[in-house]
Parts: structure tokens; sequence; C-alpha cells
């Protein structure tokens, strides 16, 4: 055993990635919808872990460092946008908006 | 370090499996959070201390607490009242055969690449990460800061409590 593959690393970053996206298509609960998206963004954070792991360069890592922050703005933004959804409509359900035709 | 990449890779990948196809918000954002620590995991077995350490503080300690906060105030129940629309195969079926081409194209990618790079756990300590923000990259984390200072400013504003309707109008001195 000498060292995992990087593909390997990147694959997983994949794998996470597409439940992710499978979850924020199929549910229709925001609270879902920012969880998947929560994993979304960590499977890229990933992604640039793995990368910067290969090559033995701390770029990656500063850049996980942004991914992070990013996900944490989404995040508190997110959940005060669904604190009001719950406050106007009583529900989390997306579809429940859809009637704001604009 | 190769079991534990191994086995975390696959804890994160199950423990997500079970949070997009839970009904319980309580019991997804725990299965989020285990998916979370496993990566931190996973982050320790690639040489990444510094970034696994992160993961766990801010990811799995501050989002997730604030996920959690939510979850409790409004008092969320699980979505058993009615026949859950998206068990029923033609729902689940398109977005899963979306995701997975996705996937299957992007294995397909990495796969064919033959970048032949191997990890061999040379750890990065965070004081090259360290050097990197605050030598080069400081641009960027002035731009962080602007980031999180709007994100607090929008969250603050948007997440407001409303006033009742019937005190709106009354008083209005303006």
């Amino acid at each position: 055993m000498t060292g995992i593959p990087m593909e390997h690393g990147l694959i997983l970053a994949v794998i996470l990635f597409s439940l992710g996206l499978a979850g924020l298509m199929l549910r229709r609960s925001m609270l879902f919808v920012l969880m998947s998206l929560e994993v979304m963004l960590n499977a890229a954070a990933l992604a640039f872990v793995v990368g910067s792991t290969a090559w033995n360069q701390p770029e990656g890592q500063a850049m996980f460092l942004l991914v992070i922050t990013l996900a944490a703005a989404e995040a508190s933004v997110g959940l005060a946008l669904m604190i009001q959804l719950y406050q106007r409509f009583r529900s989390l359900e997306l579809h429940e908006v859809s009637r704001m035709r604009g | 370090m190769e079991l534990g990449f191994y086995l975390s890779g696959l804890v994160a990948v199950l423990a997500t499996v079970g949070l997009i196809s839970g009904s319980s918000p309580v019991h997804a954002v725990v299965y989020l959070i285990v998916s979370l620590i496993a990566v931190a995991l996973v982050f320790f077995a690639l040489g990444a201390p510094f970034a696994g350490a992160l993961e766990i503080i801010v990811y799995a300690g501050a989002i997730m607490v604030l996920f959690v906060f939510v979850v409790m105030m409004l008092n969320l129940r699980p979505e058993a009242k009615r026949d859950p629309l998206w068990l029923r195969p033609g729902y689940w079926l398109g977005p899963s055969l979306l995701a997975l081409v996705l996937l299957v194209a992007l294995v397909a990618l990495i796969s064919d690449g033959q970048a032949g790079m191997t990890i061999d756990g040379e750890l990065i300590t965070a004081r090259d990460i360290g050097l990197t923000l605050f030598g080069p990259w400081l641009i960027v984390v002035e731009l962080a800061a602007i980031l999180l200072l709007a994100a607090l400013v929008t969250a603050s504003h948007v997440g407001r409590r409303n006033k009742p309707r019937g005190n709106r109008n009354r008083g209005g001195t303006r």
C-alpha cells in the first residue's frame, strides 16, 4: 500500500456531489434543499483538499477556507429565508411558494 | 491511512444517502453531521489535519448547530401526515437518473485523465496555509471578510420577526 491514488479522492468527491444534487432535485422541503446544498459545497471543498494534498501545495487548503466561508454565508442567509418562509406560509414546502407568479 | 480513507469515505456516502432519503428533519441533521465528520476524517487520512480540524469546528460545530437551532425553533415534525410525494417511483426516478448520468460522466472523465498521482499523506501544516493566506492571497481574505459582513447584514435583515398584521397600520407617524 503506497498511498491513495488521487482519482479515488476525486471519485469520492464526485459521488458526494451527485448525491447532493439528487437530494436537491427530489426533495421539496426547504430544509432538505439547504442541507443538500451544504453537501454539494462540502464535496467541492473535498476536491480542493484532494488536489492540495496530491500536489503538496497549501493553496488548495486556502481555497478550502474560502469554500467554508461561502458555506457559512449561504447557510445563514438561507436559514433566515427559511424562517421567513415559515412565518408567512406556516410550511417549509417549496411548492407552496410557487403560487407567487411575479 | 488507506484504511481510514476508504472507511471514512464509505461512512460519508452512506450518511449522505440516509440524509437525502429520510423524512425526519432531526434525523437528517444528525446524518449530515455524521457525513461532515466522516469527510473531516478523510481530510485527516489524506494528511491535511488543519482542514480536518476546520471542518469539524466550522461545519459540524457552527453551521450544523445553526441548523439544529432552526429545526428546534420551528418545531418541525416528520412529514408523515400524507403520502410522501417523493417516494413514488415516477417522482424520484428522473432526478436520480440525471444525477447518475452526471456521476458516470464525471467518473469516466476522471479515470480517463490518467493523472497518475498518489497522495502519500505528507503533512501540510497550518503554518504553510497561513503563509499563503496572509501573503499572496491577502486580497482574497479581505473579500471573504466583506462576504461575511454582507451575509451578516442580510441574515439579520431577512430573519427579523414580522410585526403582527393589526399593529402595522396603527400609530404610523411616517
